[in-house]
């Protein structure tokens, strides 16, 4: 492990440990704080794990994360706890396998754009059935769950993640989506079996949104489908994401930090403007850091092998006129 | 030649709506020829370059690997059973090292590497085309010529019982005309069937065993080199009537 593994390996675990702290030491506007930050980490990280590499922008995050939270107002109360978010999970996994196998052959903005359509037409489909077979539109969850509770499952569920994005890094389906990133067509012609790749990482990516999901939702007492399917998450999930640097595990934490802080200040000072200002910070972070936070502060505090190019050098002259 | 072929292409068609862009063609490769596929523009060479290598879904008719059916199989799958291609416009992995670009060509398919074996096998392989210095520089940063270069360590990667390349040698100066033939020529020592689409002559000449020419997407000659750009129907296709 090298020395800089090591220092992020310590952040790592120290904000953590910090963010798990906080029910015992924090007051309750700390602990609803701590849970917008551990969410919104786990889901950009979530997020980064797919769409990172392989540059497939999901706006779908919304429609795994409200998945998640509707299983816990449907069966929340008749199954034990952790049978919910196993059951959330594995439909958030299992959605986004049939909805992998129709949309992933589309690129680009195409693919943007199902997936957002993705997210409305799932709201909407709950919102029907809910209006003319479950009767009521809206739930009530009921559940014995505190706000530490919630920060302490968050807190595990960011650690799964990280780890998951770890030894996903480290994997030959890291290397596949990397692949798929910068060339689909030379990852095929390589032997790699793209569609399993995208369809693995999309599907686990969406179990993951789904449990954080599931995790959160006891927080509001009651659930219908647009607080569940809001499409903004999925815009903050993404911009967190981007304004991060995608490119790295870390990347998304970067993001998510400031833009919690500064939706937070936001939504308390121009509840009104919101989602203009939210449009406005959009712009700005990808026309000023298009390359994310990491990707700023690797470029001035040098890169994790500054010693290879330059070693290649010297060899620069004679390859350059043979 | 009595061995059984490597590579059997029979009665292969490929329409594009009313276009027909290969029209039954059919032709034998066998194990350590180098085999030139040639033609006029829009004759059908890199159409058929994809139908080989599964990049397109032939219309009609079989491709063989030794004994395995391949025709209309993805990619993927063909690259693993053991052909390998480069591509008519250069595509190497532009955000990673050429030691990844190689390392992407050996992770997948039966004998694949990983790990330390796999970075020894890459480092290898960049050194027999010549890049062995350029190993940790991001693909994207490189001159045309490397990258062509890269591709072709990174075909090798995949570990091909054939080889295609298409247009490999375009583009190189006279010496790196000279340099590039020696090294297909010594891939071929090593026992790699090639099949290329080329129109350099002078590489044509020097290289190929047999040339398939195309025309219109049907095969208009198939014999040695010489034979072949001498024969009519080929003066024909390339020059014109007048000419022939």
């Amino acid at each position: 492990m090298t020395l800089r593994q090591l220092l992020l390996l310590t952040a790592g675990v120290g904000l953590l440990a910090a963010a798990a702290l906080t029910p015992l030491i924090g007051s309750g506007y700390a602990m609803s704080m701590a849970i917008n930050l551990l969410m919104f980490t786990a889901l950009a990280t979530a997020w980064a794990l797919f769409s990172g590499p392989t540059g497939y922008i999901s706006l779908a995050t919304v429609a795994f994360f409200g998945i998640g939270a509707y299983t816990v107002a449907v069966v929340g109360e008749a199954l034990p706890w952790g049978l919910v978010l196993a059951l959330a999970a594995g439909l958030g996994f299992l959605v986004a396998l049939v909805v992998g196998l129709s949309t992933l052959r589309l690129r680009g903005v195409y693919f943007v754009i199902f997936t957002f359509g993705l997210a409305e037409l799932i709201r909407q489909l709950v919102t029907w059935y809910e209006a003319n077979h479950a009767g009521s539109v809206g739930r009530f969850v009921f559940l014995d769950i505190s706000q530490a509770q919630i920060v302490w499952q968050l807190t595990a569920v960011t650690a799964v993640v990280f780890l998951l994005g770890a030894l996903l890094q480290r994997s030959r389906l890291g290397l596949t989506l990397r692949m798929i990133g910068d060339d689909e067509t030379v990852a095929l012609h390589c032997g790699a079996n793209t569609t399993a790749a995208k369809l693995l990482a999309f599907s686990l990516s969406a179990a993951l949104m789904a449990l954080v999901g599931a995790i959160v939702a006891p927080r509001w007492t009651y659930l219908d489908p647009t607080i569940a399917f809001n499409p903004v998450v999925s815009f903050q999930v993404l911009i967190m994401a981007l304004l991060g640097g995608a490119g790295r595990l870390y990347g998304p934490l970067l993001g998510v930090i400031p833009l919690v802080l500064l939706f937070e200040y936001l939504s308390a000072h121009f509840p009104n403007h919101f989602s203009i200002l939210l449009g406005v910070t959009f712009l700005a972070i990808v026309y000023l850091v298009p390359n994310g936070v990491a990707g700023l502060a690797e470029r001035y505090l040098g890169r994790p092998r500054p010693s290879q190019p330059a070693a290649a050098a010297p060899a620069q002259p004679k390859e350059g006129t043979s | 030649m009595t061995r059984a072929p490597i590579l059997t292409v029979d009665g292969l068609s490929k329409r594009f709506g009313g276009l027909v862009a290969v029209d039954g063609l059919s032709f034998s490769v066998y194990p350590g020829e180098i085999v030139g596929l040639l033609g006029p523009n829009g004759s059908g060479k890199t159409t058929t370059m994809h139908l080989i290598s599964g990049a397109l879904k032939p219309s009609a008719g079989s491709i063989r690997l030794g004994g395995d059916e391949i025709a209309g199989q993805p990619p993927y799958r063909i690259a693993r059973l053991g052909i390998a291609r480069t591509f008519q416009l250069v595509r190497v992995l532009g955000s990673m090292t050429c030691l990844e670009n190689v390392q992407a060509g050996l992770a997948f398919g039966p004998g694949a590497l990983a790990g330390k074996a796999a970075a020894q096998r890459a480092h290898a392989l960049l050194e027999r085309v010549g890049m062995h210095p350029l190993a940790d520089r991001p693909a994207g940063e490189l001159t045309y010529l490397d990258q062509t270069r890269l591709e072709l360590a990174r075909a090798l990667a995949v570990r091909p019982r054939l080889l295609l390349l298409d247009e490999w040698l375009a583009g190189l100066n006279p010496s790196e005309l000279v340099e590039g033939i020696a090294l297909l020529r010594a891939l071929r020592e090593d026992g790699i069937t090639m099949v290329l689409v080329e129109h350099v002559m002078d590489a044509i000449r020097s290289l190929c065993d047999r040339c398939v020419v195309m025309n219109a997407g049907r095969k208009i000659a198939d014999a040695q080199p010489e034979a072949a750009l001498s024969d009519p129907e080929v003066v024909r296709a390339y020059l014109g009537d007048d000419d022939a």
